[in-house]
C-alpha cells in the first residue's frame, strides 16, 4: 500500500506541500492534511464530471474519437487559422504552458492565460510600480502584522492562515496569533473578516481612495484626509495606518476584490508605492493571493519564454504585449479570432457574454479534464490527465517558489504536456505537407 | 566520430602562453585533440583571431532576471545594440527574441553565442528558489551554464558560525549546493540579507547581525574555511558589504585583506570579490564622491590570493538586480523608480531596479571610469574577470563596446570629452595610457574564469578541452586596435565561427544550430557522521521555520538537462 508523503496540492496558490495520500490499486483511498477544497480535488476526480474520451463535434453533437483523431482535427483548425487565441493554462504544469507558448509561437497565435479575469491587473501595477514581495515563510516567521485586502482565504485559501500567515509560527512569532494583529479590509463582512483584529468596511470600488490616505497619513500629511475616506472614518483610517507604521515586519494580502474592483491596476500601483513609503519606517511587503495552483507559473513561464507575462501575440513572429489589446477578452469582444484552444481554464463560465457568443462561432478546442460550460462550446475536445495527480509538472506558488508536484496514480489519459506536443508535431507536419 | 581542422587560425590562447600565432587546430567528438584524419571537415580561420569560447563568470541570466523582465515590459522592445537586442522573429532554426537588458531565454543563449561565449556562471542562486533558476538554464540554448549558491545571510549558516561548529557548517554547505545544484559559494552583503528582513542593514563587516550574535566578518570566515575544507572547485565569491555607497572603498579592501590568512585548499585563488566598481567608491557622500579605484588596485597589485572582476558600466538603461536587498530599496527611493523586492525564508533577501547611467551625470561618468581604471591599474590580468555585471552594469551585449574601451586609449577619450569638469576631476582615467592587447582579453574573458573556476577543459585550446571555440574577423597584426576599435567591436559583436563542443552554432555572426549545453554542479563529499547530525538540524528548521518541506526542497534530477556533477573530497 503505497503511501505518498509531502504531496503537493494542485488545487489553489497556496501549493501545500505537506499532503500524505495513501494509494490502494492505482486509487487514492486516504488523504491526510488536505483542506476540504484539496481533499475534494484528490477524491473526487472521478466523481466530478470527468470528459471520458477524446471527442469531435459532428452534426451538432460531440462523438468520441481516438486521441489521434482528436489532435488531428485540433491541428487542422489551428493551420486553417489565421488568428488563434489560445487562453487558459493555469491548472496546469509549468512544462505543458512551455509548450503551449512553443505552439503558440509556431502558429502566430495569441496566448493569454486566466490572469486576464483575475490578477492581471496586478502585473500592470507591479510594471509601473515593481512588486516588493517575501516568500511566505517571511510572513510566518516575522509578520506581526497582517492584511487581508480584498480577499477571503477562509473560503479560497483554506490553508493559508494556518500556514503561511495569521495563525501559524515562526521563528520570531512564537506565539502565532495571538501576538499578530489581523485586519480585514472588505466590502462585506467575510469569514475572514470575523476572525480579525480590525475589519474595516470600505465601499464597493473605493479601494484606491483609502490606499492613498494610507500613503498620506504614514508619510505625515494627516492634515489632508477628510473625515471619511472611501466610507471609513478618518479615526480608523489612521488607526490602520499607525498600525502598519509601528508593524515590526508588515503584509498585506491582497486578492482580486482590490484587482478587479474600480481603478484596477492603479489599486496595486498605489499599494506598492503604499509597501515602499511604509518602508521608511518598519519593514514591508505585499503578496498577491493568486488563485488558481499554477497561475503564478503561466507568469513566470510566458516572462521568461517572451519577455511578457500574458497576452502574447506572436502574429509577427516576436512576441507582442499590449494588454487592452492583445487580452483574451479584447479580442473576442472585438471578434478577431478565428479559432481559440481553452486548455486548463472555463472561458465558458467566466468570459462575458459578448466574448462567449463569439467563441461560440467559432471553431474550439478545448483541453481539460473536466466537462464545463466550455465543452459546450467545443468542437474539439481533448481530455487531460490531472496534474499533481495523474501527472508530474511544476507548479509556483503564490510568492513565486516553484515545486514539483508528483504523479500520484496511473491515468488512461494524456497529459497535457503530451497533448502540446502532439499537437505541435501534427501541426508542422500539416504545414510540411501544405 | 565528427572531426573538424581549423586551418590558419591566429591563436590566442594565454593558457598555453600562445599569442596570435597562425597554428591549426583539431577537434574530435567535441574535444580538441592533437591531430586529425584526413576526412576531417575543414574551416579556414584565413588567419583571423581564434579564442577558447568566451567565459561569462559573473551574469545575471536565470532566477531574478525575470523579475526585471516582469517588471519592464519595455525592454523588450529596446534594441540599442542591432543585431544583439530587440524584438527578432523565429527561425526555422531560432526561436523568437526579445530584449536588450532582460532578453528572453533562447535570446540569451544566442546572442552570447554570437559573442563567441560558451560557458556562463549564474551569480545568485537562492536555495529555496533554486529550481526556478534550473527551469531558466533548460530554455536557454547553447550555453554551458553553472550557478552559485547564496549563503551569506542564511539562518544555519549564522548559527554554525555563531556555535563554533565548523564541520557542520561544511556539511550544510554541501548539502545546500546539492539541494540547489549550486557550483559554488555566493555571499552577498554578508548578514545584510537578514538584517534587511527587519528593513535594516549592516554597516560594515563588524556590525553585528540582529539576532543572530554573529558578525560579516565571521561570516566570511566562517564561509571560506568552509569553502577550503570541502575543497570546492572555486572559491568564496564575494559581493562585500556596503555596495554602492561613497567611501566603500576601504570596506572592500578590509574585506580583501581578511582572506589574507584563508589558505586555499586547491590551485586557485582564496577570494573571488564581485563587481568591485561599485565598491570602490572614494568621498563621503554622493557630494564628494571619487573614485577609489587607485587605492583599491594598489591594494591587489600587491596581493595574490583573490580575483575580482569589474562591474563595467555601460552608458543608458541597465536593471539593476542583486541578492542586496537593502541596496536596491536605497536605489528606489534615491532614483523614484520602481522597486521590486523578494525576500527569501531563513536564506536571504533581493531586488530589483532599472536605472539609466548617464555620461552627463557626474556620478555614472565617474563609475564609468572605475571599472576600467581597475582593469587598467591592476597588472595582472589573471586576476581579472570582464563582466558588467551584466545587466547591473549594462547589457552583456555590450562587451565588444566595452573592449573597445580596455584597448584604445583613443576610444576613452572620446568619451570622456563628453564629461563635465567635475567628473574629470573625480576620476584618474584620464591619466592612464595603458591599452590592452588580444591576449590580455583573452585572458580576461577565457583564462581566468577557466583558473579560478577550477575548469581545466573551459577557456583554453589544449588539447582535451571542450572544442568551443571562437574565430573573430580580425587579423592580428594587420590591425591596431587602439585606432580601428570601431571594427574590434564589429568583429567582436559576432563571431565568424563559433563552436560549442566542436558543434558551429554561429557562423558569419547567424545562429547555425542550437545545442542544448550542461549545467555543471558540485557535489562535495562529507562524512557521514557530521552530515547526519548536520541533517538533523535541518530537519529541526524545515519542520517548525521553512513553508515547504525538505523533500521538495531539492531540486530534481529531472530539471537538469546534460549534468555534470563534479565531485569534491573534503578534508575533515
Ligand atoms: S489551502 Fe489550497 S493548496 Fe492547501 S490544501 Fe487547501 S486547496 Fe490545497
Amino acid at each position: 500500500m503505497p503511501v505518498i508523503k509531502d504531496a503537493v496540492c494542485s488545487l489553489c496558490g497556496s501549493l501545500c506541500d505537506d499532503i500524505t495520500v495513501t494509494v490502494e490499486d492505482n486509487k487514492i483511498t486516504k488523504i491526510e492534511n488536505a483542506c476540504i477544497l484539496g481533499h475534494s480535488k484528490f477524491v473526487g476526480m472521478f466523481e466530478h464530471d470527468r470528459i471520458e474520451t477524446p471527442m469531435i463535434r459532428k452534426d451538432g453533437e460531440l462523438v468520441s474519437v481516438s486521441y489521434e483523431e482528436a489532435i488531428e482535427a485540433a491541428a487542422k483548425i489551428l493551420v486553417s487559422s489565421r488568428r488563434t487565441l489560445s487562453y487558459g493554462w493555469c491548472s496546469t504544469s509549468c512544462e505543458a504552458i512551455s509548450g503551449a507558448i512553443q505552439l503558440a509561437e509556431e502558429t502566430g497565435s495569441i496566448i493569454d492565460s486566466t490572469a486576464n479575469v483575475c490578477h492581471g491587473p496586478s502585473a500592470l501595477a507591479a510594471q509601473e510600480k515593481g512588486s516588493p514581495s517575501a516568500s511566505l515563510g517571511e510572513i510566518k516567521n516575522r509578520a506581526d502584522v497582517i492584511v487581508f485586502w480584498g480577499c477571503n482565504p477562509v473560503h479560497a485559501h483554506p490553508r493559508h492562515m494556518s500556514r503561511y500567515s495569521s495563525f501559524s509560527k515562526g521563528f520570531f512569532t512564537e506565539k502565532g496569533r495571538k501576538a499578530r494583529t489581523m485586519a480585514v479590509i472588505d466590502v462585506r463582512k467575510t469569514d475572514t473578516a470575523k476572525l480579525a483584529d480590525k475589519y474595516v468596511e470600505i465601499e464597493q470600488g473605493s479601494d484606491l481612495l483609502l490606499v492613498t490616505a494610507l500613503r498620506s497619513i504614514v508619510n505625515g500629511h494627516e492634515d489632508v484626509i477628510p473625515e471619511t475616506v472611501a466610507g471609513v472614518p478618518k479615526a480608523e483610517i489612521i488607526e490602520l495606518a499607525e498600525t502598519l507604521k509601528n508593524a515590526k515586519f508588515a503584509c498585506i494580502f491582497f486578492g482580486m476584490g482590490v484587482t478587479q474592483s474600480r481603478s484596477k491596476y492603479k489599486n496595486g500601483d498605489a499599494m506598492s508605492s503604499l509597501i515602499s513609503d511604509l518602508n521608511q519606517h518598519t519593514k514591508a511587503v505585499m503578496i498577491g493571493m493568486r488563485g488558481h495552483y499554477n497561475v503564478t507559473g503561466f507568469g513566470q513561464v510566458a516572462t521568461w519564454e517572451t519577455g511578457f507575462p500574458m497576452a502574447i501575440d506572436f502574429a509577427k513572429g516576436y512576441p507582442y504585449y499590449n494588454p487592452g489589446e492583445t487580452g483574451a477578452n479584447d479580442l473576442l469582444v472585438r471578434e478577431e479570432p478565428d479559432a481559440a484552444i481553452i486548455a486548463a481554464a472555463d472561458a465558458g463560465a467566466h468570459f462575458p457574454q459578448k466574448a462567449v457568443r463569439h467563441l461560440a462561432r467559432i471553431p474550439v478546442i478545448q483541453i481539460d479534464p473536466y466537462a464545463n460550460p466550455t465543452t459546450e462550446l467545443a468542437d474539439v475536445v481533448i481530455p487531460s490527465a490531472i496534474v499533481g495527480i495523474e501527472a508530474e509538472g511544476t507548479a509556483y506558488r503564490m510568492d513565486a517558489i516553484s515545486l514539483h508536484m508528483k504523479k500520484l496514480i496511473d491515468s488512461k489519459f494524456k497529459t497535457d504536456e503530451e497533448i502540446v506536443k502532439d499537437l505541435t508535431e501534427k501541426v508542422r507536419e500539416l504545414k510540411r505537407g501544405a | 566520430m565528427s572531426e573538424i581542422l581549423i586551418k590558419n587560425a591566429s591563436v590566442c590562447d594565454p593558457a598555453q602562453g600562445i599569442n596570435c600565432e597562425t597554428m591549426d587546430i583539431c577537434v574530435r567528438d567535441g574535444k580538441i585533440v592533437d591531430s586529425v584524419s584526413g576526412n576531417a571537415k575543414v574551416i579556414d580561420a584565413e588567419g583571423r583571431l581564434t579564442m577558447a569560447g568566451g567565459f561569462d563568470g559573473h551574469t545575471h541570466s536565470a532566477g531574478k532576471i525575470n523579475v526585471g523582465r516582469f517588471i519592464n515590459p519595455n525592454d523588450a522592445r529596446k534594441n540599442l545594440v542591432p543585431g544583439l537586442s530587440g524584438q527578432v522573429a523565429r527561425t526555422e532554426k531560432t526561436r523568437a527574441q526579445v530584449g536588450y537588458n532582460t532578453p528572453n531565454t533562447y535570446a540569451i543563449g544566442y546572442r552570447y553565442a554570437k559573442l563567441g561565449y560558451t560557458t556562463i556562471c549564474e551569480a545568485a542562486i537562492p536555495l529555496l528558489a533554486a529550481r526556478h533558476t534550473h527551469e531558466e538554464f533548460k530554455e536557454i540554448p547553447i550555453l554551458d551554464k553553472m550557478g552559485l549558491s547564496l549563503f551569506g545571510s542564511n539562518w544555519q549558516v549564522m548559527e554554525y558560525i555563531r556555535d563554533k561548529e565548523p564541520e557542520k557548517l561544511a556539511a550544510y554547505i554541501a548539502w545546500g549546493l546539492k539541494a540547489s545544484r549550486g557550483y559554488g559559494v555566493k555571499i552577498v552583503n554578508p548578514g545584510g540579507g537578514e538584517a534587511w528582513g527587519w528593513g535594516k542593514n549592516v554597516s560594515g563587516l563588524y556590525d553585528p547581525v540582529p539576532n543572530f550574535d554573529v558578525t560579516p566578518e565571521e561570516i566570511l570566515m566562517g564561509l571560506a574555511e568552509a569553502n577550503e575544507r570541502l575543497q570546492l572547485p572555486h572559491s568564496v565569491h564575494v559581493h562585500c558589504n556596503n555596495l554602492g555607497k561613497p567611501g566603500n572603498y576601504a570596506t572592500t579592501i578590509e574585506t580583501m585583506k581578511l582572506f589574507e590568512k584563508v589558505k586555499p585548499s586547491r590551485d586557485r585563488q582564496s577570494l573571488h570579490v564581485t563587481h568591485v566598481q561599485f565598491n570602490a567608491y572614494a568621498g563621503t557622500s554622493w557630494r564628494d564622491f571619487e573614485t577609489g579605484a587607485p587605492m583599491v588596485s594598489d591594494y591587489i597589485n600587491g596581493a595574490n590570493h583573490l580575483t575580482f572582476d569589474l562591474g563595467q558600466v555601460i552608458f543608458g538603461p541597465a536593471v539593476t538586480m542583486t541578492a542586496d536587498g537593502p541596496v536596491e530599496y536605497a536605489n528606489s527611493r534615491m532614483l523614484h523608480e520602481k522597486w521590486s523586492n523578494q525576500d527569501i525564508e531563513l536564506e536571504d533577501a533581493s531586488g530589483v531596479v532599472p536605472l539609466f547611467y548617464s555620461p552627463k551625470s557626474f556620478v555614472n561618468a565617474v563609475q564609468w571610469a572605475i571599472g576600467l581604471e581597475l582593469a587598467l591599474l591592476v597588472k595582472d590580468p589573471w586576476k581579472i574577470m570582464f563582466t558588467t555585471d551584466s545587466p547591473n552594469g549594462g547589457s552583456f551585449v555590450n562587451y565588444p563596446e566595452a573592449f573597445t574601451y580596455l584597448m584604445s586609449a583613443k576610444r576613452r577619450e572620446e568619451v570622456i570629452s563628453g564629461f563635465s569638469k567635475m567628473a574629470l576631476d573625480r576620476m584618474v582615467l584620464p591619466g592612464i595610457d595603458r591599452e590592452l592587447d588580444f591576449y590580455e582579453l583573452a585572458v580576461m574573458t577565457r583564462g581566468t574564469q577557466s583558473k579560478i573556476y577550477s575548469r581545466p577543459e573551459k577557456g583554453n585550446l589544449k588539447a582535451g578541452s571542450d572544442a568551443d571555440i571562437a574565430i573573430y574577423d580580425i587579423l592580428p597584426g594587420q590591425i591596431d586596435p587602439a585606432t580601428e576599435y570601431q571594427k574590434v567591436k564589429k568583429a567582436f559583436s559576432g563571431a565568424a565561427y563559433t563552436l560549442k563542443d566542436g558543434v558551429v552554432v554561429v557562423k558569419d555572426g547567424e545562429i547555425e544550430a542550437t545545442p542544448k549545453g550542461r549545467i555543471y554542479w558540485v557535489n562535495a563529499k562529507v562524512p557521514e557522521n557530521i552530515d547526519s547530525t548536520m541533517q538533523k538540524d535541518l530537519d529541526f528548521k524545515f519542520k517548525k521555520y521553512y513553508t515547504v518541506s525538505k523533500s521538495n526542497y531539492m531540486v530534481e534530477d529531472m530539471y537538469l538537462e546534460n549534468p555534470v556533477e563534479i565531485g569534491t573530497e573534503g578534508v575533515f
